[in-house]
């Protein structure tokens, strides 16, 4: 049992706005602060997909690379990659596009087209200095 | 003669769109990033100046000074911002990040002390994609 993790970096670049319907624009401002800006905003996004197994013992991969560089491109990119998260993309349609809530959106996503024997987890860059993983 | 660099970063969203042309022909030029509905990037700006230590600081200029007019003149007006529509200095210009790297120079120009000389705006639209400027 000698588990190795692999590891895919895609990025895409969005806009999107911070904003909860149920609040007004002074509570949305509040609570959320310039995210919040009626006309959106936007960010190049960098995710990093990390899936763990045993390599296989025929091939030596986890997972062969390219596969997974196709899924996440045909899953993720083409999905989210120069579009307005909140208006063009029905996930966020009512789902607050949070980096938190973009990183479980996407593991969903790619969750489904990868073998259930691997492990996966995704770590999402807003900015540089913004990231988040999930599963935590 | 020292060149003396502050880096900056802010984040927009933004669509490159001419209004004089129809739709086909601002997908056909501008392709995904004629988005209706805006995208977005994390840009990182470097602001160099040049000219002789003063004999008295050792410094150029206060680079905490620098720092300041930078973000009064440039941050606030367009971090998390909609570039296309809520920055005056880009209203009615093309919100390329050639056009935006000009106008961060004309902004700058007109705030820094006569005695300061701007060398290069040095801006990333991403990681991958920057333009500079060298005021002509």
């Amino acid at each position: 049992m000698k588990k190795v993790a692999v590891f895919r970096k895609e990025h895409f670049n969005a806009a999107h706005r911070i904003f909860n319907p149920a609040w007004d624009d002074k509570k949305n401002f509040e609570v959320f602060g310039k995210c919040s800006n009626p006309h959106y905003h936007g960010h190049n996004y960098e995710l990093i997909v990390k899936v763990v197994g045993e390599p296989d013992p025929e091939t030596g991969y986890v997972m062969d690379m390219k596969v997974l560089s196709v899924i996440v491109r045909e899953e993720v990119v083409e999905r989210f990659d120069h579009k307005n998260l909140n208006l063009d993309t029905k996930e966020f349609g009512s789902l607050n596009p949070t980096a938190e809530h973009i990183a479980m959106v996407i593991y969903e996503l790619l969750r489904a087209r990868i073998d259930q024997r691997l492990d996966l987890q995704v770590r999402l860059h807003e900015t540089e200095r913004n990231f988040v993983e999930y599963p935590a | 003669m020292v060149y003396l660099t502050r880096l900056e970063h802010f984040n927009a969203a933004h669509r490159l769109f001419n209004p004089g042309w129809s739709k086909e022909q601002n997908e056909t030029v501008f392709g995904k990033c004629a988005n209706e509905n805006w995208h977005g990037h994390n840009y990182d700006l470097y602001v160099t100046i040049k000219g002789d230590p003063d004999p008295d600081t050792g410094f150029l200029f206060d680079v905490k000074r620098l720092s300041e007019i930078i973000k009064e003149q440039v941050i606030e007006k367009v971090d998390h911002k909609n570039l296309n529509l809520d920055v005056d200095f880009l209203q009615g210009k093309m919100c390329s990040t050639e056009n935006l790297a000009i106008g961060i120079w004309q902004q700058l120009q007109e705030h820094l002390p006569p005695s300061v000389a701007l060398h290069c705006i040095k801006l990333y639209e991403t990681p991958r994609i920057y333009v500079e400027y060298f005021g002509s």
